[in-house]
């Protein structure tokens, strides 16, 4: 499985790094978003900075949809799902193959959005390593449950605009665990912080196992 | 030696929709069948049947030994499927394609090249075409890519549906010889087509349906020529055929 998961994962970040979805598309998007929210919210930095983790996991969630829905695009054409499913690929080494290759994608946002927090919201990490823990689960559990949706919804006309709404309202404890565990970094006050990482642990580990067991079936029933 | 392909009275759904009405079928090793008949008459679910990418529901439906009613999905990495699309990832090259159906199959990355580098040489596609994004082949171009797969692959039952769509006059005589030669090596070959003229000759048996079901099965070859009921088959005359 993990042989198979690695040469999807190649297969999927070489296709992507080709395309540069991710690069011309994702990555602006991620900080449109962090910028319009915060012309929304006015210039105030007290305002900009405690909105500031929110923001930022909002921007990773809308992101997620972008990403996933393009892991979902690479094997939407018959042919290619076909050519999956016959070559004899484990479906759970498919599953986190694809899920790895959005992982990615997803750190590169990260990256790029944690920037963005330093030079235009004025934030600073008090508990960098809180974060970085917060991040690294979050991403687990945003790419697996994105991939797995995306799997549900593959074989769908209507998959475009369907993945969102499944997505999002699932991935919502993310975005609130994320958001706490980021204001708890930044102000400094670890033992609350950490708290919200049980919830972001615990749902990176259910929805890998999940999407190991179920994205077989739904390969073959999408 | 048992049948390749060993189908009695099989049903088969595409969706909630029946797309076999009860065929039977036997393809034995190193035999090629042509299966003919008009648009909607089942030959590419039988195909996709015999992969096990549609599910047989009722009747017997045996490939190379698998029950597929009992798990479909055994004999998909011994069976090898050329589709209406070729199966490429539009942003890799054709090598690349190759390489990845091999390396998936569990073929070591070494061993993938060279047969990769193999298949692409027979099926014309050198130098610079080799390196190209499957995007920017033309669609020719992209099914001897998808032909390279197959051949690469090497399974031990060929399904091809309408393999000479799109294909030139030179690629279309190369079909003939990877069919032949897959056939000496012991591989059933299964072929749908709306050109008798092309596929008969390539065929032992040419197999017409209608509506689901086989409606007459002839002998192929090339002394056979494409006789009125045969033709009216293809043209789409069912009660004719029937």
């Amino acid at each position: 499985m993990w042989r198979d998961a690695l040469l999807v994962a190649s297969k999927d970040v070489r296709i992507e790094l080709r395309s540069r979805v991710a690069l011309w598309q994702v990555l602006p998007f991620a900080v449109l978003v962090l910028v319009l929210f915060g012309f929304a919210l006015g210039p105030g930095p007290a305002t900009l900075r405690s909105a500031a983790p929110g923001l930022y996991w909002l921007a990773v969630l809308f992101s997620t949809v972008l990403a996933t829905q393009r892991s979902v695009a690479i094997e939407s054409g018959e042919g290619t799902r076909d050519g999956l499913r016959l070559s004899g690929i484990d479906p759970g080494g498919v599953f986190l193959g694809k899920a790895a290759a959005v992982a990615l994608q997803l750190v590169a946002v990260q990256v790029l959005l944690g920037a963005g927090l330093v030079v235009l919201f004025g934030v600073r990490l008090e508990a960098w390593w809180l974060a970085l823990v917060a991040s690294v689960l979050a991403t687990i559990g945003l790419s697996a449950a994105g991939v797995l949706y995306g799997a549900l919804s593959a074989g769908l006309r209507v998959r475009e605009t369907l993945l969102p709404l499944l997505v999002l309202p699932i991935v919502a404890p993310v975005l609130i665990a994320g958001s706490r565990a980021w204001s708890a970094a930044v102000s400094g006050a670890v033992g609350p912080g950490t708290s919200w990482l049980k919830i972001l642990g615990p749902f990176a580990a259910v929805y890998v196992a999940v999407g190991i067991g179920l994205y077989g079936p739904l390969q073959e029933t999408s | 030696m048992d049948p390749a392909v060993h189908l009695r009275s099989a049903v088969a759904l595409a969706g909630r929709f029946p797309a076999l009405s009860g065929v039977d079928l036997d393809v034995a090793p190193g035999e090629v069948v042509a299966v003919l008949g008009p648009n909607g008459a089942g030959k590419t679910s039988l195909l996709r049947a015999c992969a096990g990418l549609v599910p047989v529901t009722s009747g017997d439906a045996v490939v190379l030994g698998c029950d597929l009613r009992e798990d479909r999905t055994a004999v998909r990495r011994r069976v090898g499927l050329l589709g209406h699309d070729a199966s490429l990832y539009d942003e890799l090259s054709a090598a690349e394609n190759v390489r990845f159906a091999l390396r998936a199959a569990g073929v070591s990355s070494r061993v993938a090249t060279a047969r990769a580098d193999g298949a692409l040489d027979r099926l014309g596609l050198v130098g610079r075409l080799r390196r190209t994004p499957a995007l920017r082949l033309s669609a020719g171009q992209r099914r001897r890519a998808a032909l390279a797969v197959l051949v690469a692959r090497a399974p031990e039952l060929w399904l091809m549906d309408e393999p000479h769509a799109g294909l030139d006059a030179g690629a279309r005589s190369l079909v003939a010889s990877l069919v032949a030669d897959a056939a000496t090596d012991g591989a059933a070959v299964v072929l749908t087509s709306h050109e008798p003229d092309l596929s008969v000759p390539l065929a032992d048996r040419v197999v017409v349906m209608a509506g689901g079901r086989v409606a007459e099965v002839r002998p192929g070859g090339r002394d056979v020529a494409a006789a009125p009921p045969l033709l009216v088959a293809v043209k789409g005359d069912d009660a004719d055929v029937a």
